[in-house]
């Protein structure tokens, strides 16, 4: 199996450049057999992969450890669920399921993009197969997945027990899917430059692939964070870890596009902007490829150092600059339509808030790489840790999170007086309101403030929005009012959905503000003992502890503590938190011990109890208790999140406006008429 | 003033201030990350550097770790091959730490010559990968 394994590799990687070639050329001489036989490569491209990927998992699920990468991934132990997930748990297996992934994506875009937007495929199918080529060529020569040992071993090394989490299952794929789908929305942008096709028909095609891009990567990154949360036992979900950051970088940009991308469809403008977010986006989800595996950023993820790096750098380098110098001669092409009318208009606020989410990504990158650059400039190295990172990002984040209310309350072209009054008037009063109520509770916190009243101010917009587009429906229609609203989400998904992932992004601050109230206590308790720590309500938890257990499960020896809590002197549940240190089969030590965190999750506070070791193996026990307010608002808020981002891909509803095109005069038409209706 | 103009000063404020964020975070809240052997360079060049929080990246001694669970009180050394340091560390270290493990230590050094640390971070060379068999 892994003799053909390997040999699709090789497949692919003479597949990839022919489709590479076909497309590049057929595109640009117009010979419709060469365009024929690029389209055909993306699918040979994807059968050559599939193979791969079904040898590699084949090899896994026999436990055949004469393969490098089964050996020292898993273990005959494993958990089955696992061995699912070491397809992509190591660096080779994970270049593998990227590779493969994104020619699936490429095979689909061949197979489903139709009709006007044909012209742009032969150098889709071009830059997608030279893009897979590449990630097939780093197999094939620095990280073969398929690379055998000179002997067999009894048994495989094992997974990281941190890996072993279900999180960890779904976590990566997510991420990959966000970052690999970011490829079709590239490919187009280039064929569109390349083309010289410049017009927004190109954006129209990609609309559903850079929704998908983002939605996974939403995914990827709140899973992730729920991993960090559960598994790492530190108590918190996001440190701003160069990887983490590299994930971030390309949501920010994506956010932006997906903002910027409507005012070329309705007014015209943006156009160099929207296609330099585009490449730029798919640049930085390579450089996050390369700083996970390079090794030249200390990090938690860091895969081993080895000479992947310096492809991706070549890689990196290369294709930037590529991209840069196309997107450069094509800069006379794209000139704007019209220009910016008032400062007072949804064109203005649109374009704030994209500065702001490139600002941020701006200082998010600058501060992955900071150690690095204050190296090689100053001869030191400085840090720019957490605290820097909330001390630039907080005030940016919030001010975001104001143009999130604000944006959909101006009117495009030139907002009066009078409509200002009349939109903001609810919404601010809400928000203000909020303040009020949280001084007036004893809050202190200024950021917290801040948070939370702007985000009540955005619920107001939102709810507002919802409310008049209801109504009107009402007057219009004679449609009662909740039926009113399900069908606005499902006339208008953009909208509406895009409404509801507001929703989400206020929710997810109010859990990050909850952390400005977190409190931490350590102790070392007897059975029987208790601590107690004050939340910053007001309420008082005693942590008594109950004892130890100890046993052996499938690959692990397992010590837990359970504990009694209890709120204000009433019991309230209990907890358990372990210690595991997993073994082989033959009942040898593998890896450090790992910590199963304990946690009790409620809607104001989460208890989160991380049992940190005993003394001298008595059952008297070290353990840090933290309470983290409001963090369930996070998941919840990251639900929300993505049931909004799935109404706005939900295919069907009513025909999306281009300028220019008949459909946006009917859509204009029929907005006008709702909008004169209240 | 047309609406372009206006909008372009809102830009140079926004991007004035992103950059003012970021000049002033660093000042305000970055920290120097130094070998053992650069920071008794710049503490014998520099006695300001005493007292001074920072972060020193190293190696732990293997051997040097003493574990109080009672007092959840941690000292161990660090070095980089050159330059040896005591550290002392109250708190809970993370699972990774152990022996001759890589660790960045964020703390202060004292005139006594110790490091008090407020943080241990380990690091593992392949944290994705299973410790090669000795």
């Amino acid at each position: 199996m892994t003799l053909l394994g390997y040999f699709s590799l090789w497949l692919a990687l003479v597949v990839g450049l022919w489709g590479a070639i076909t497309g590049f050329v057929g595109g640009a001489q117009g010979r419709a057999d060469l365009q024929q036989s690029a389209r055909h490569a993306t699918f040979a491209l994807f059968g050559a992969l599939l193979i791969a990927v079904i040898s590699l998992e084949v090899a896994i699920f026999r436990h055949d450890f004469s393969v490098q990468y089964v050996a020292s991934r898993t273990s005959r132990n494993l958990p089955t669920f696992y061995l699912w997930s070491a397809l992509y748990s190591g660096q080779e297996g994970s270049l593998l399921f990227w590779a493969a992934v994104l020619s699936l994506f490429a095979a689909l875009t061949q197979l489903l993009t139709g009709g006007r937007y044909r012209v742009y495929l032969p150098y889709v199918a071009a830059v997608t197969s030279l893009v897979a080529s590449f990630f097939v060529s780093v197999m094939l020569f620095a990280a073969n997945p398929f690379q055998r040992l000179a002997f067999t071993p009894m048994d495989g090394q094992g997974m990281n027990p941190q890996l072993q989490n279900p999180g960890m299952v779904f976590h990566p794929p997510m991420l990959y899917l966000g970052y690999i789908s970011i490829t079709i929305p590239f490919a187009f942008a280039i064929a569109a430059l390349l083309t010289k096709k410049l017009d927004t028909e190109w954006m129209v095609a990609v609309r559903k692939w850079t929704i998908v891009s983002w939605l996974f990567l939403s995914i990827g990154l709140l899973i992730g964070m729920w991993w960090a949360y559960v598994e790492l036992g530190w108590g918190g979900y996001w440190a701003w870890d160069p990887v983490e950051n590299a994930a971030l970088l390309p949501w920010l940009v994506m956010t932006a596009y997906l903002h910027s991308v409507m005012i070329q469809e309705k007014r015209g403008m943006l156009k160099k902007w929207n296609v330099a977010l585009i490449l730029g986006a798919w640049v930085l989800s390579i450089f996050g490829t390369f700083l996970t595996r390079s090794g030249v950023i200390s990090s938690v993820h860091s895969f081993t150092e080895s000479p992947v790096g310096y492809y991706f750098l070549f890689f990196l380098v290369a294709a930037t600059a590529a991209t840069a110098v196309l997107y450069v001669t094509r800069l006379p092409l794209l000139q704007a339509e019209a220009t910016l009318e008032s400062m007072v208009s949804r064109e203005a606020s649109f374009l704030f808030n994209n500065l702001l989410f490139i600002g941020l990504a701006f200082s998010v990158l600058w501060g992955t790489l900071f150690p690095i650059i204050s190296e090689a400039v100053m001869g030191v190295k400085i840090t720019y840790g957490p605290p820097t990172f909330n001390f630039v990002n907080i005030p940016l984040g919030l001010t975001l999170l104001l143009l999130t209310g604000i944006g959909p309350l101006i009117a495009w072209r030139r907002a009066s007086t009078a409509n200002l009054q009349r939109q903001f008037a609810v919404p601010v009063t809400v928000g203000v309101f909020a303040l009020l109520i949280l001084l007036v509770a004893g809050m202190r916190d200024g950021w917290a403030l801040v948070a939370f009243s702007v985000g009540a101010f955005v619920v107001g917009t939102v709810v507002q929005e919802f409310a008049r587009g209801a109504r009107a429906r009402n007057r219009q229609y004679g449609e009662a009012l909740p039926f009113a609203v399900l069908q606005l989400l499902s006339r208008n998904r953009r909208r509406y959905g895009g409404y509801i992932v507001h929703i989400g992004i206020v929710l997810l601050f109010v859990g990050f503000a909850g952390m400005a109230f977190k409190t931490e206590t350590e102790a070392t308790l007897r059975p029987g003992e208790s601590a107690e720590l004050k939340a910053r309500d007001g309420h008082v938890y005693t942590f008594t502890h109950l004892g130890i257990s100890q046993y052996n499960a499938l690959n692990r020896q397992v010590t837990a503590a359970l504990l009694d809590v209890r709120r204000d002197g009433k019991e309230i549940g209990r907890l358990r938190t372990e210690k595991r240190q997993h073994v082989d089969a033959l009942g040898n030590r593998t890896f450090e011990p790992s910590t199963e965190v304990g946690i009790m999750s409620g809607l104001r506070v989460d208890l989160y109890v991380v049992l940190a070791g005993l003394v001298n193996g008595t059952e008297q026990a070290v353990f840090r208790f933290t309470i983290n307010p409001l963090v369930w608002w996070v998941w919840f808020g990251g639900f929300v999140l993505v049931i909004g981002g799935l109404i706005v891909l939900w295919p069907g509803g009513a025909p999306v406006a281009v300028k220019g095109s008949k459909a946006s005069h009917v859509q204009a038409g029929y907005a006008v008429k709702l909008e004169a209706a209240p | 003033m047309k609406a372009g103009t206006k909008f372009a000063l809102g830009a140079i404020l926004i991007v004035g201030s992103v950059g003012y964020l970021m000049a002033s975070g660093i000042k305000q809240t970055g920290q120097y990350f130094l070998t053992p052997s650069e920071l008794a360079q710049r503490v014998s060049a520099d006695p300001s550097f005493y007292d001074l929080g920072m972060k020193v990246g190293a190696r732990v001694v293997p051997g040097s770790v003493r574990k109080e669970t009672a007092t959840q009180t941690l000292r161990f050394h660090i070095t980089d091959g050159t330059v040896s340091y005591p550290v002392i560390f109250k708190g809970l270290p993370p699972d990774t730490f152990t022996d001759s493990v890589e660790v960045v230590v964020e703390g202060r050094l004292l005139k006594d010559g110790v490091i008090h640390a407020t943080d241990v971070l380990a690091k593992c060379g392949s944290r994705y990968e299973a410790v090669p068999k000795a």
